[in-house]
């Protein structure tokens, strides 16, 4: 409505103050009166029961006020249903202290409680506990004969098995003109946000809670929490104005809220629980994955069989699975599609979504794969793509709502300076340094989940928004808050965008890219109806030139209503609710996706990378000296944080693929590199010279501000512009994630 | 609940120490076993130390301390008594950003905010060190301070700024 658009300028984090001030408060940071801190004893086995506990010398030490295991835990909740939450996976639900049984190394087995934290830590290593071990399975690659298809729930609405076969695979295949077939690696990864997982819990009395707690979606959190102790919703209140990074482990309720809500009520005490690093690495990751993809095309490079089988990891409780096999039919037609994903159970705690999941998995594979099809066609690899390039989505027959894939794919090209590429592998050097250079295509989902918001206009007339959604730091807060200015003419001071509070009204969890069209969406339909009871009530008062007014005809600039025939007559919002005798003028809407509109489409975001690496000659080091991403992904509501989201996601990209993975120990079932130290990720000077570029792409029908989302698109594509980059450096392709220079010479 | 314990007490006895926390001095009794980071932040309510691992791993929990940056979390609290310390808390002078925390904001240099103060106060540490002259070195020498985010970039062009424009102390 302003005439000076808010949307798309680069405005500072709001919160930057607090954040950098350290005045920004994490769940871990909350003060109460006697506050008990709570540390969890982990399982040293993999598979088994526990036969024996004995806490007598735990008792012994000063402060210890209260061991909770199995044995003593009071009661629970039995029916599955109770311990759901909205990201369960199809299956059993881990529930913590619940029996004598040991699922999987490092689950919770026991919960310390004392006055301080150094007292309970010590606690923690002085119980002692007595198991009956069993044989378990915790090495992929060792169990593929178990693999099979994933069970069906409320899950798989959002994660669709692959599509039937199209065409006749096996026979096309066999007698393609040109084929490649790969197998592809890819080894467990652990989310690890810097923010330990923490809940404090103020135990308020008369039923009620108060809790502070790391997670991506407070309601789905507040209902976990009341489903389970059997709490009314409304006595349930969960907080999280500031999470110290997720990326995707918040989305389901993690055992130390669990367990601190527990020893809470049962000592009626506020208390908070913290987990150690090592634990970070006992509550869900990307699950290992090995994909065979084969690919065929006729002699002048136009694909005729697409085929990609994922076997991947899940636990022997749930069936965690993410849309992996389908992705390359979404973006290259091809007549004879073969897409198959199995799951194979093994004695791990259940993987869940993690930044891109599924995604970067899968276009890691599709990706090179391409890359390789390009070399034994002899085509430019970009010209393959671009030979390939479909406006419309084959996998589903529908056109995409938007797609500016091909402009990604020449802004970036352009910028990275494609053209000098000399296409030899091994043909380009540096000093004792080999060049390569490689691209790859990203495709990303873009959601939109129901939200509602309460939009009201305060005395001193500005404008106040409730949401119960989080700000991860992805930028939430400043994105909500310079679309509701524009919504009502104001500035971003008369703003206020209150967030991270289940008590404000809905929101799903902050994951799959949605949260600026799902929460934005709502803030725009909120507006509209509050525009509409503004122009109402200014009509209602005396000689008001408003009186019988459509809003339509009304412009909302400055804090004023404006008659868009007469733009010197203007009311003031705070006269407005000054008639209104003070009272604020809300309502609450709803913003929800048009789902039958959108039927007809296919909605997706897009990327290209391009990716210089540096390989050292004699020592293998890998570098990537510089990347260049062109992103589509509709209307950019604010570039500055857009363009960290795809930094950061890009860095991701380099992390999966030349830094981070969790080594499980065969022998032990354990992971043995659960720290920061032995579980890498890329540090300042891993990071070189990287450019982020948003396609121009305008996308009406998606939705009313006509965004896609940005939390995951700059990921996808990394990977294998990284891989195929370090192919054309030295020859070599390396399937298996992260490539170590040991594997280069 | 467990009876027995009804009176805490404890087996060794609390040491009293002293140290000047931006600018303010504060007396303290605390256990030998309590680190300086969770002496900071359970103790003292400056919670603007950040615990991201409590091995010196990743760096969320740098302070300056005796005008060298250190890492709170590897530190006894009692090995530290007469010291002077600086946490992010102290950064700013009153309402008045320092010019690294300025320019953290300006240029996105952080997305939870989370690693956020331990880079701060790790520049701080790097710049008065002088050693650092390059953007190169720079990266190097800030390399013991993880960000999950990503928000590396913006990081060492904050960095960078504040150090070519000399408005650090």
């Amino acid at each position: 409505m302003g005439i000076d658009k808010i949307v798309g300028k680069p405005i500072s984090r709001l919160e930057g103050r607090e954040k950098v001030t350290g005045m920004a408060k994490y769940a871990a940071e909350y003060q109460a009166d006697n506050l008990l801190h709570g540390y969890v004893v982990s399982s040293p086995i993999t598979k088994g029961r526990i036969i024996d506990i004995d806490i007598t010398k735990v008792i012994d030490i000063p402060g210890v006020v209260e061991v909770i295991s199995h044995k003593n835990r009071p009661k629970l909740a039995w029916f599955d249903l109770q311990y759901t939450d909205m990201d369960a996976p199809p299956g059993t639900v881990f529930k913590p202290l619940y029996d004598e049984n040991i699922l999987y190394n490092g689950q919770p087995i026991a919960l310390i409680i004392a006055k301080d934290f150094e007292t309970a830590r010590y606690g923690s290593t002085q119980i002692i506990f007595k198991f009956e071990e069993q044989d378990f399975q915790t090495v992929l690659k060792d169990n593929l004969t178990r693999a099979r298809p994933a069970k069906k729930g409320f899950a798989t609405a959002l994660k669709p098995p692959p599509p039937p076969p199209t065409g006749d695979f096996e026979n096309a295949f066999e007698n393609a003109a040109i084929k490649v077939e790969s197998e592809f690696q890819h080894g467990t990864e652990h989310h690890n946000p810097i923010e330990l997982f923490a809940t404090t819990t103020i135990f308020e009395g008369n039923g009620k809670l108060t809790i502070y707690d790391k997670t991506q979606g407070t309601i789905n959190n507040q209902l976990f929490v009341a489903n389970l102790f059997g709490l009314r919703y409304k006595d349930v209140r969960v907080l999280a104005p500031f999470v110290g990074g997720a990326f995707g482990s918040g989305l389901r309720p993690q055992y130390q809220l669990f367990l601190c809500v527990m020893a809470a009520l049962h000592l009626k005490r506020n208390v908070r629980v913290v987990l150690d690093r090592k634990q970070m690495f006992s509550f869900s990751h990307r699950p290992p994955a090995i994909q065979k993809l084969r690919f065929a095309s006729d002699i002048n490079g136009r694909i005729t069989a697409l085929g990609h089988e994922v076997f991947a990891e899940t636990s022997n409780f749930e069936d965690y699975t993410e849309p992996t096999a389908s992705w390359s039919h979404r973006l290259y037609a091809a007549p004879n599609t073969l897409f198959e994903h199995h799951l194979i159970p093994l004695d791990v705690y259940t993987p869940m979504d993690m930044r891109a999941p599924g995604g970067s998995t899968a276009l890691h594979a599709i990706e090179c794969t391409m890359d390789e099809l390009s070399y034994k066609l002899k085509i430019d690899p970009l010209d393959l793509r671009l030979i390939n390039y479909s406006d419309m989505d084959p996998s589903a027959e529908k056109p995409y709502t938007s797609k500016a894939l091909r402009a990604c794919y020449l802004e970036a090209a352009e910028k990275f300076g494609w053209d000098k590429r000399s296409p030899e592998p091994g043909s380009m050097a540096r000093g004792n340094k080999l060049v390569g250079y490689g691209m790859a295509t990203g495709i990303w989902d873009a959601f939109q989940f129901p939200a509602r918001v309460e939009a009201m206009i305060s005395a001193d007339g500005k404008l106040i928004l409730n949401n119960a959604t989080t700000d991860i730091g992805t930028g939430t807060l400043t994105i909500m808050t310079q679309i509701a200015a524009d919504e009502l003419g104001l500035n971003i001071a008369d703003v206020d965008f209150r967030y991270g509070d289940s008590k404000k009204p809905f929101s799903m969890f902050q994951g799959g890219s949605a949260t600026t069209s799902s929460t934005g969406v709502a803030i725009v339909i909120a507006a509209r109806a509050l525009r509409k009871k503004l122009v109402r009530k200014a009509g209602e008062m005396k000689d008001s030139p408003f009186k019988n007014v459509a809003a339509e005809q009304v412009v909302f600039k400055g804090g004023n209503l404006l008659l868009k025939e007469d733009m010197k007559t203007f009311i003031s919002l705070k006269e407005i609710i000054a008639f209104n005798a003070g009272r604020p003028i809300k309502t609450t809407n709803m913003g929800k996706p048009h789902v039958l509109k959108l039927r007809k489409y296919s909605l997706a975001t897009h990327s290209a990378s391009f990716v210089e690496v540096e390989v050292d000659k004699d020592l293998g080091v890998v570098t990537v000296t510089r990347a260049v991403t062109a992103v589509a992904a509709g209307k950019i509501i604010n570039p500055k944080t857009a363009r960290s989201q795809i930094l950061g996601s890009m860095i991701w990209g380099i992390s999966k693929t030349l830094h981070e993975e969790t080594i499980m120990d065969a022998r032990l079932g354990k992971y043995i590199n659960a720290n920061l130290g032995e579980y890498h990720i890329p540090v300042h000077a891993d990071i070189g010279e990287l450019e982020v570029i948003f396609t121009e792409e305008k996308d009406d029908l998606i939705n009313e501000i006509g965004t896609k989302g940005v939390g995951e698109i700059g990921l996808v594509a990394m990977p294998a512009a990284i891989s195929n980059a370090i192919y054309h450096a030295t020859g070599k392709r390396i399937n298996k994630l992260p490539i170590h220079f040991d594997e280069l010479f | 609940m467990l009876t027995k314990n009804q009176a805490p007490k404890r087996g060794v006895d609390s040491q009293s120490i002293c140290f000047t926390i931006n600018g303010r001095r504060e007396s303290i009794s605390i256990e030998p076993w309590v680190s300086l980071l969770d002496c900071l932040r359970d103790h003292l309510n400056l919670t603007g130390s950040k615990k991201g691992c409590d091995h010196g791993q990743c760096g969320a929990c740098t302070i300056i301390c005796d005008g060298k940056r250190i890492l709170s979390c590897l530190s006894l609290a009692v090995m530290k008594d007469g010291a002077e310390i600086t946490t992010i808390e102290g950064i700013a002078k009153g309402d008045e950003l320092h010019p690294l925390q300025q320019a953290f904001i300006d240029h996105d240099a952080f997305q939870c905010g989370y690693c956020t103060p331990g880079q701060i106060c790790s520049a701080i540490g790097l710049l008065k060190e002088g050693k650092a002259n390059s953007r190169t070195e720079v990266k190097e020498m800030m390399s013991g301070n993880l960000c999950r985010c990503g928000a590396n970039v913006g990081i060492i062009d904050a960095i960078m700024q504040v150090k070519d424009g000399g408005g650090h102390e």
